[in-house]
């Protein structure tokens, strides 16, 4: 198994269960990250990979299999296109270059190559150390570009597993909450599925995609977007390069916030609607990170003006003209399945409760859900098109440490808060301690600073102060900080906006800053 | 799921009665088949058995002592008596010994055992008073006081209280080893306690006895559900009971999916009077299997943080 | 793993302690003191490094050896090198008694107050320790008691009983000093613990010394036991070189047709348990040689392991061949430092000479043997416990089925035997199975090994051939003139009282059972009429509650209210009356028996029992 880029025991501890049953069973774990995370040590190989270098690893492990003789021959020829170009794409990958690039030994990256391409079962497992870069799209195709090369997907045991991070991002963009994608992810501007959409709407759909977060941010920047309804996100502290994304927020002419608190967001916002907290205080579904759709159960009644989402939502239709009277979270996802019933059709509540979940695609009821994808590429005749290798070129991140901003930092979360720590920073963690600096031993030691000791932290887009923490499972070199404090400490002021135009995702994981000393202690109140 | 073959099945005779049941089951499973209400307290499905109770034992032709039935595989032709003297008179035993040093007033179904076998727990004398705080962290292998002949030895001392999350009542631990084994490969993995001492000393510990936030733990509470006797238990329960106001008439437990990453646990929620006040994951959810993380046991606060903003009570 | 180590740092003398048995660490990440550029790159845990726990105990004892306790920091430096958890170590620590948990003075001088010792002077000697140094460093409430830089403690029984009173005395540091000595005299014993000078004292010749007919101590005292040539020259080896010869099925079958019965105590038929090990299908195999030997009033084993190591070594390996085992441990208690130091000296030479490694004896088996020491725990002699212990794990014993040689060492068939059986495979191998056979009865065959002690005039070991009386083994050792035999303690604290005038049991298997006792391991512990019993018994239920490991309740908590009742009798304060305290101990007893893990539990009641209903013990006490 390989973790790549993925800190599972701290960020998906219970699916991090699974894995260690897996390894007391004998899988042998491989982990690549540039921190020695949790996760990492419980691996047999860490690959401390520099910052950002995923693909020149992934491309020169594909080298190391295709001299060994070990590619999936019969795989390749039945179930994907494109090999030769990818062969030739990763030749000047060689393992010297490799190691100049990651700083991973070559002997321990070949090792890695030949264990994987051997194994008789294997996963790749992801999740924001691969995406949260300018490049995330080309990365993942990099990993995927593995399991072509050796057959590891669509059969069980084998795969690739991206991470979700939260309880509903999966939901959200099977649900149609994406700028690009209806329910189900059927494409709005294909002619067949905009008339059956606009048939059971009876409204006209728009002939164009709307914008994901990045395109809106852009699009306020300039002028063009003066509008915002933002529904349980918290862009205030979320957004990369923090300075610039709350002016663009403040930017607009108006704002209106649905949230369960008064989050930074909401304080700038002209209209806050106050929101019933959806996982305990209604009914509905979420999709977790293998496809299972399950169900949320309300449990408690919400506090004071605080209101059902839908109701929320269904008032401010009807103020727009729409009257969808009081809508009920059965009969919404009713009509889910009716409208994508590929995925979703054979999920009727009752077997929803009946079968603890459902993996889609689940199109019938008869149909139990789908416990892997891929499987086509194995069938006989292959079901569908080939799979693609998409050949990607390794890149650096956007913005490399420099002479005057020496040290890579890279940003992440911790076991016990989660985000922007409006859920999580309501409970008292006695893991919790102040937000700090995490910082290599013989970093600490070249500043002279030790743990508590308070620093600035400077990017070429703003500066925070924060006390250090040494921590000797990071890298000389580079630098870690959460998000998870910002009302403490704005890490997002310091991260860079740079962002895949394919994926829309900033460069979270990537940029260059300079940290130094302040000569003073923090003060005692953390841990 | 893939459909698993059928599995071989065993025939064997408990209490006179022919059962069958399918090959790797336990001699506990084959008298739970046929009824059979025999009492356990250190196992659970999901944890690998440790027979320390030995409450379960039941006789077994051809077996010089009882055997743990929780344990004990059964086998083609095994003849087992549920129900002899022999059992009955060591069930008595372990459930005496048990009451007559450890706190059971918050083990569910003891008191109905107590009952049932007639145990006399107060025949062994009137208990020593509670040890003092640490002290039965510091006992050494292999070394005690002599016994003190008014008195009867117990293991009750203060309730370990070190973080706002959960409580430790080690004077209700009755040694199952269920805590270590959900905090150890069974599944959590972390190791953050293990049974340290020797004998009657023997106790539940981190290293060096150090309060859990100096210790490996991270609160995931998997070690809350397993304890038979609720020797740990969650802090809002213990301060509900404390003063009096546990109230399981006024309680609901509902369901949902916890707010939290992309795995999707699922939480029952036990509520009192519109509170959170345990929770726990089902044992049989073949994504959770019972187990949660911090964010997940503890991490529901914040829901009742706005309660409190909103009431003013800022 | 993802383990929490705290900021304590060991000493130079800790590490440098742990390094002497680990080896150097391979990187940071495993415990070295500088981190490498590599090190910020790759790291190896994972399989390799969890497959290290099983040097935890030998890591440990390096610590105690070195500065005399286990600190935190060398705890954390031992788990660092490992990849094990601290609590678990911390689990691990606090089980075995030989480990100190607090800062101990590096000097100490463990004093025997057992059954047989407390017989012959343990008491004076605690008294002038008492007086001299002050009380004993047990600390059982926590408070650690400082002597300057030496303390004394009290310790169960040390295999010495042949020589009580015993003591063992330790000195920790870079060469430290283990000996165990006895008897010895109060002077001493404070001169010991004072100045730290204890004289050097051989043992004792052998009561039998000398007589031609002895098979297992044929050499015990009389040949060089670290001399391999002396060894050779008077048979040894020959048996190894002709089960090479015959090959491993044949081996077994002589050991089965000699009707061999395991000498530990649980009396299991010898060839069968080889038959069973070689007919598993799972490698690699084990052979394991229990040289726990802890039972009060039991040193035979000893005996032999100072006296005649090389008859063990190819005793293994003759074993080793039978089964199709490629590794062999000796797992010795710690309390016998010169056995240990003989064995270890007898494996060097043994190697050196060919007789252990990758080709024994010229015919390409591959065989060696590594010593393990115990630190301090009776329950380690339960053959499941040894693999526990061995694996890195409290001495726990383990349920049964499965059973060892299906599932033993790291789960893998194990052969388990006591010192004694395999010292008798030498000559089953030379001379056939039938020709053994044909010594001692049908059901006991062989010689067997009696520990006489206590109240005899000559106490040691005799070998004699199975059949033999009790009164005729009395006899032997002697009891002085006109002092009478009041009662025999057979088979130790696990075993039970006979009446000082039941001379007649055959000290055979059949004979022992027919008479309603078991022979156990062999000890003969005789009471004169001046002996308290009831403190004997007293101590004995001190001795289970102490060496109980614990894990199920009806040896944790029985074995506590067995010692409180029997004290409450002692002091006169029944409740209810004597009647119905008996009943409690009979009550107690009979959970104890029936459902406890292990035969510690099993026993525990049974020394205590035989007082009260076969010498009619206590109820001269009554309210």
């Amino acid at each position: 198994m390989f973790l790549w880029g993925a800190n599972p025991r701290e960020n998906h501890p219970i699916i991090y269960h699974h894995i260690l049953k897996g390894i007391h069973n004998g899988v042998k774990l491989y982990a690549v990250d540039p921190r020695r995370t949790p996760s990492a040590q419980w691996a047999d190989v860490w690959l401390g990979v520099n910052v950002g270098t995923d693909i020149a690893l992934a491309n020169a492990m594909a080298r190391v299999i295709i001299h060994e003789g070990l590619v999936n021959e019969d795989f390749i020829a039945r179930a994907t296109t494109g090999y030769d170009a990818y062969r030739s794409a990763v030749e000047p990958y060689t393992l010297e270059h490799a190691e100049s690039v990651t700083g991973v030994p070559a002997d321990v990256i070949r090792e890695a190559a030949i264990t994987y391409a051997k194994a008789k079962r294997a996963v790749i497992c992801w999740t924001l150390g691969i995406t949260e870069h300018h490049n995330a799209a080309d990365n993942v195709f990099a990993l995927i570009n593995l399991a072509l090369l050796t057959g590891h997907v669509g059969r069980y045991g084998s795969g690739l597993s991206p991470l979700r991070g939260q309880n509903n991002v999966q939901g959200g963009g099977d649900m149609g909450a994406l700028p690009n994608k209806l329910v189900g992810f059927q494409d709005p501007l294909d002619s067949d599925i905009k008339t059956r959409f606009e048939q059971a709407w009876g409204v006209t759909l728009p002939d164009h995609y709307g914008w994901n977060v990045s395109q809106m941010f852009e699009a306020m920047h300039r002028g063009d977007l003066t509008g915002m309804y933002v529904i349980g996100e918290n862009p205030a502290q979320s957004e990369a390069d923090q300075h610039h994304a709350r002016k663009a927020l403040e930017g607009l002419e108006h704002l209106v916030v649905q949230d369960i608190f008064l989050t930074p967001t909401a304080q700038l916002a002209h209209v806050v609607l106050p929101a019933a907290a959806s996982w305990c205080e209604s009914e509905g579904t979420v999709t977790n990170s293998e496809r299972r759709v399950q169900r949320v159960h309300r449990a408690l009644t919400p506090p004071g003006a605080a209101r059902d989402e839908m109701w929320i939502v269904a008032q401010i239709a009807k103020r727009l003209g729409h009257d969808w009277g009081t809508p009920q979270a059965e009969p919404v996802w009713d009509e889910v399945r009716r409208l994508a019933p590929n995925m979703f059709g054979g999920m009727s509540y009752r077997r929803l409760e009946e079968l603890n979940g459902i993996q889609w695609p689940c199109p019938d009821e008869s149909d139990p859900g789908a416990l892997f994808l891929h499987g086509r590429l194995w069938a006989e005749p292959r079901g569908g098109k080939p799979a693609p290798f998409t050949p990607v070129e390794y890149e650096p991140p956007v913005e490399m440490p420099d002479a005057d901003y020496p040290f890579q930092l890279t940003t992440g979360r911790r076991l016990d808060s989660y985000n922007t720590g409006v859920q999580s920073g309501g409970y008292a963690s006695p893991l919790r301690r102040r937000e700090a600096l995490d910082l290599a031993p013989e970093d600490a030691a070249r500043l002279g600073v030790a743990d508590g000791d308070m620093v600035r932290i400077t990017s070429r887009r703003g500066s925070v102060e924060a006390p250090v923490h040494v921590e000797p499972n990071m890298r000389a070199g580079v630098v870690f900080m959460t998000l998870h404090n910002q009302d403490d400490v704005r890490v997002n002021v310091l991260t860079i906006d740079a962002t895949d135009p394919k994926s829309g995702t900033a460069e979270f994981k990537a940029c260059a800053v300079r940290v130094e000393p302040l000569g003073q202690t923090a003060v005692a109140g953390g841990h | 799921m893939s459909a698993r073959a059928r599995k071989p099945m065993v025939e064997l005779t408990v209490d006179e009665t022919v059962v069958s049941v399918p090959e790797g089951s336990s001699v506990l499973d084959a008298c739970r088949a046929v009824g059979s209400d025999i009492p356990t307290l250190c196992f659970l499905e999901t944890l690998h058995p440790v027979n320390a109770c030995r409450v379960c034992v039941v006789e077994l032709e051809g077996s010089r002592v009882l055997v743990p039935s929780c344990s004990r595989r059964a086998e083609q032709g095994m003849r087992v008596k549920t129900d002899t003297p022999r059992v009955r008179h060591s069930r008595r035993m372990v459930l005496e010994l048990l009451a007559s040093s450890v706190d059971l007033t918050t083990a569910p179904q003891v008191a109905d055992w107590l009952e049932e076998y007639e145990c006399a727990p107060e025949r062994f004398g009137p208990t020593a008073p509670p040890a003092d705080a640490g002290d039965r962290d510091a006992r050494v292998a292999g070394h005690h006081a002599a016994p003190d002949p008014a008195v009867a030895a117990t293991v009750d001392q203060p309730v370990k209280v070190d973080n706002d999350l959960y409580v430790r009542d080690y004077g209700k631990c009755i040694l199952c080893y269920k805590c270590v084994e959900a905090c150890g490969t069974d599944h959590q993995n972390t190791f953050a306690i293990a049974v340290a001492g020797r004998g009657f000393d023997a106790r539940i510990s981190t290293e060096f006895a150090v309060p859990l936030p100096d210790s490996a733990c991270v609160y995931c509470g998997n070690c809350i559900p397993v304890c038979p006797t609720g020797a740990l238990m969650f802090k809002t329960e213990r301060d509900l009971r404390d003063a009096g106001n546990w109230d399981e008439s006024r309680q609901h437990v509902t369901d949902t999916i916890c707010p939290y990453c992309g795995v999707g646990c699922t939480l029952e929620l036990r509520v009192q009077d519109n509170q959170v006040v345990r929770v726990t994951s089902p044992l049989d959810h073949d994504i959770s299997l019972g187990n949660l993380c911090i964010k997940g046991r503890f991490g529901w606060r914040f829901v009742e943080n706005r309660r409190a903003a909103s009431d003013g009570a800022r | 793993m993802d383990l929490h180590f705290s900021d304590a740092k060991p000493t130079a003398e800790e590490r440098r302690a742990v390094d002497a048995v680990l080896g150097a660490p391979a990187s940071a990440w495993d415990g070295a003191e500088q981190r490498s550029a590599r090190d910020g790159h790759v790291a190896f845990a994972g399989h390799a490094a969890r497959a290290q726990r099983h040097l935890l105990l030998p890591a440990l004892h390096a610590l105690q050896s070195a500065v005399g306790w286990i600190s935190e920091g060398g705890l954390t430096h031992v788990c660092t090198r490992l990849a094990v958890p601290p609590a678990e170590a911390w689990g691990v620590v606090t089980f075995y008694g030989l480990f100190s948990t607090t800062p101990r003075p590096g000097r100490v001088l463990h004093v025997c107050d057992d059954i047989a010792c407390r017989a012959r002077g343990a008491k004076p000697i605690m008294e002038a320790l008492e007086q001299a140094v002050g009380p004993a460093h047990e600390a059982p409430d926590g408070d650690a008691v400082q002597v300057g830089d030496a303390a004394w403690v009290r310790t169960p029984c040390l295999g010495l009983c042949d020589h009580a009173p015993a003591a063992l005395f330790t000195v920790a540091g870079d060469a430290p000093v283990e000996r165990s000595v006895g008897p010895i005299a109060p002077d001493d014993a404070v001169q010991a613990v004072t100045q730290g000078h204890l004289p050097e004292q051989p043992r004792r010749p052998h009561p039998q010394d000398g007589d031609a007919s002895l098979r297992l101590l044929r050499r015990v005292g009389s040949v060089d036991p670290t001399d391999l040539a002396a060894y050779e020259a008077t048979g040894g080896y020959q048996a190894l070189r002709r089960a090479l010869e015959l090959g491993p099925d044949a081996v077994i079958r002589e050991v089965v047709a000699s009707g061999l019965k395991g000498r530990g105590g649980a009396a299991f038929p010898t060839g069968r348990k080889w038959e069973a090990v070689a007919g598993q299908a799972a490698r690699p195999r084990y052979v394991i040689c229990n040289a726990d030997e802890s039972e009060p009033g039991t040193f035979k084993d000893r005996v032999l392991l100072e006296g005649d190591p090389f008859a063990i070594i190819e005793s293994m390996t003759i074993a080793a061949f039978a089964v199709g085992a490629a590794h062999g441990y000796v797992y010795v208690r710690g309390e016998y430092p010169l056995a240990i130091a003989r064995l270890e000296e007898a494996i060097e030479r043994a190697r050196t000479a060919g007789w252990l490694g990758g080709d024994v004896g010229g015919k390409g088996m591959h065989f060696d043997v590594e010593v393990r020491k115990g630190a301090g725990a009776y329950i380690c002699g339960e053959e499941t416990a040894v693999f526990n212990s061995i694996e890195g794990f409290r001495g726990e014993p383990r349920n049964k089925p499965p059973f060892p040689v299906e599932a033993g060492l790291f789960r893998k068939p194990t052969l388990v035997n006591n010192v004694e059986t395999l010292a008798n495979i030498p000559s089953i191998v030379l001379d056939g199975g039938a020709a053994f056979a044909k010594i001692g009865t049908e059901e006991s065959t062989g010689t067997k090994l009696f520990c006489l002690c206590g109240a005899v005039e000559r106490p040691g070991v005799y070998e004699v051939p199975f059949g033999a009386t009790l009164g005729e083994l009395i006899d032997l050792a002697g009891v002085p003139a006109g002092a009478g035999v009041k009662a025999v303690l057979l088979g130790g604290a696990a075993g039970m009282f006979v009446k000082g005038d039941e001379r007649d049991i055959a000290l055979t298997f059949e004979g022992a059972r027919a008479a309603g006792v078991t022979l156990g391991s062999g000890v003969i512990m005789v009471f004169d009429e001046r002996a308290d019993l009831v403190d004997t018994v007293l101590r004995i239920a001190e001795f289970f509650r102490d060496e109980s490991c614990g894990q199920c309740v009806p040896c944790r908590v029985g074995t506590v209210r067995q010692e409180e009742a029997l004290h409450r009798i002692a002091a006169r304060r029944t409740l209810g009356g004597l009647q119905s305290e008996l009943h409690l101990l009979e009550d107690v007893g009979a959970a104890m028996k029936d459902a406890s893990i292990c035969g510690l539990g099993q026993t525990a009641y049974s020394a205590v029992e035989s007082a009260i209903k076969r010498l009619g013990l206590l109820q001269e006490i009554s309210r």
